[in-house]
């Protein structure tokens, strides 16, 4: 049951959250969670990148590196560094509007330890191309969600009066410990191991 | 910047620029796998080894590696010695290498180590560039056993697995849980802010003060 292309995709969005249980893309998640509308257009970004990456992943696990898992590592963050430059430059022609507005955080993508993290997963559970495309969804989705949410309450946040020592990231820890303390509400969302 | 002795480039890494507690790089392990001390010390471990190998090699061949290349070229050697630690822990103790999971292969992106090349071992003979990655290297380690520290010790009563608590003591769960990283580590920096604050301001008030307060530092 947990091996559905839509539970993978529900399980790392919300239950697995990969920001707020996981721990992965802590940078982004506190460097351009300031507004909404660049964390939007970042966790879209995110998500393309994801996407790609798991069906990149699962062509590397197929036909390359099935020989050769040693040179995982070293594979799967060459990639990575490539498909987000490939990216780069696709928005770049399609959308020059949309670049300007991405800025330094597109290529930053390639430190996101979000994209290693769901290859390095994505081959430890042997996923297919299909439950692999829906991991990539729903941890982009997951990214997104959070990256939001912390963004919607930074804005109000600014009005709010902070102790001197605590503002930056103090404070954005401690909300993000609150919001990672509601997501832990979705670990009983499915009782089915 | 090149004034410096080989004391001042190890000690800058460990405390005064130290790279969790200060620059807030590295934020990912240092919230991912801090709950238990164990762990911690796996993690820092590994990561000094990453750290201090690579520098030492972009140090060594920094002449050789084309400046429009460099990023993919330090990106690239990280991961050498990011697999080699891999391969290691999984041999010297696969529990270890199962509780760190996916977060051995992403050393890579740790930016604690991508900073010190780019922004030190690029630019400095092999030897300090040792000593700076080593001194980076332990200031992780120690911001990771803080945290490991406070989140054994309050979440199950323990430190490495030895009962510490009174019997008495209920353990509070959720320290070892997600929330509990994202608040240990606003507490952790929370305390250190205002050490450095505290210690700017007597610093000032010195000053200000007629007095020989240099001697005394």
């Amino acid at each position: 049951m947990n091996d559905h292309p839509l539970m993978i995709l529900l399980l790392a969005a919300v239950v697995n959250n990969f920001t707020l249980t996981l721990f992965l893309g802590i940078c982004a998640f506190i460097g351009v969670s300031s507004k909404v509308d660049t964390a939007l257009r970042m966790g879209a970004a995110d998500t393309f990148v994801l996407v790609l990456t798991a069906v990149a992943v699962w062509f590397l696990n197929r036909f390359v590196l099935a020989e050769t898992p040693y040179l995982r590592i070293i594979a799967f963050i060459v990639v990575i560094a490539g498909l987000v430059q490939i990216v780069e430059m696709i928005i770049k022609k399609a959308s020059p509007t949309l670049f300007r507005e991405l800025g330094i955080y597109l290529p930053l993508i390639t430190t996101n330890c979000a994209i290693l993290a769901l290859a390095v997963m994505q081959t430890a559970r042997g996923y297919t191309l299909l439950q692999g495309v829906a991991f990539g969804v729903g941890a982009g989705l997951g990214l997104t969600l959070a990256l939001l949410l912390m963004a919607s309450i930074r804005e109000r946040l600014d009005l709010a009066a902070v102790p001197r020592t605590a503002k930056g990231t103090a404070i954005v820890l401690v909300v993000a410990g609150c919001l990672s303390l509601a997501f832990m509400g979705f670990a009983g969302l499915f009782t089915a191991s | 910047m090149s004034a410096t002795t080989p004391r001042q480039d190890f000690l800058r890494g460990v405390w005064r620029e130290n790279p969790v507690l200060v620059q807030t790089l590295g934020m990912c392990p240092t919230l991912a796998v801090t709950n238990t001390v164990a762990n911690c010390v796996a993690m820092g471990l590994a990561t000094t080894l990453v750290l201090v190998f690579s520098c030492v090699l972009v140090a060594w061949w920094k002449k050789r590696i084309p400046n429009e290349v460099r990023i993919t070229a330090f990106v690239l050697i990280i991961a050498t010695f990011v697999t080699v630690a891999d391969m290691l822990i999984e041999g010297l103790s696969p529990t270890v290498h199962r509780a760190l999971g996916p977060f051995i292969a992403l050393i890579v992106v740790n930016c604690i180590i991508l900073a010190r090349q780019e922004a030190f071992a690029a630019k400095n003979p092999v030897g300090r560039a040792a000593l700076d990655a080593l001194g980076s290297g332990f200031g992780f380690t120690i911001a990771l056993f803080l945290m490991g520290v406070v989140r054994e010790g309050l979440g199950a009563g323990t430190l490495l697995g030895v009962r510490v608590m009174p019997a008495a003591f209920q353990p509070w769960g959720v320290m070892m849980m997600p929330p509990g990283g994202f608040l240990t580590l606003a507490m952790v920096l929370l305390v250190v802010r205002t050490l450095e604050r505290r210690k700017a301001e007597r610093r000032r008030a010195a000053a200000g003060a007629p007095g020989s307060a240099k001697e005394a530092a």
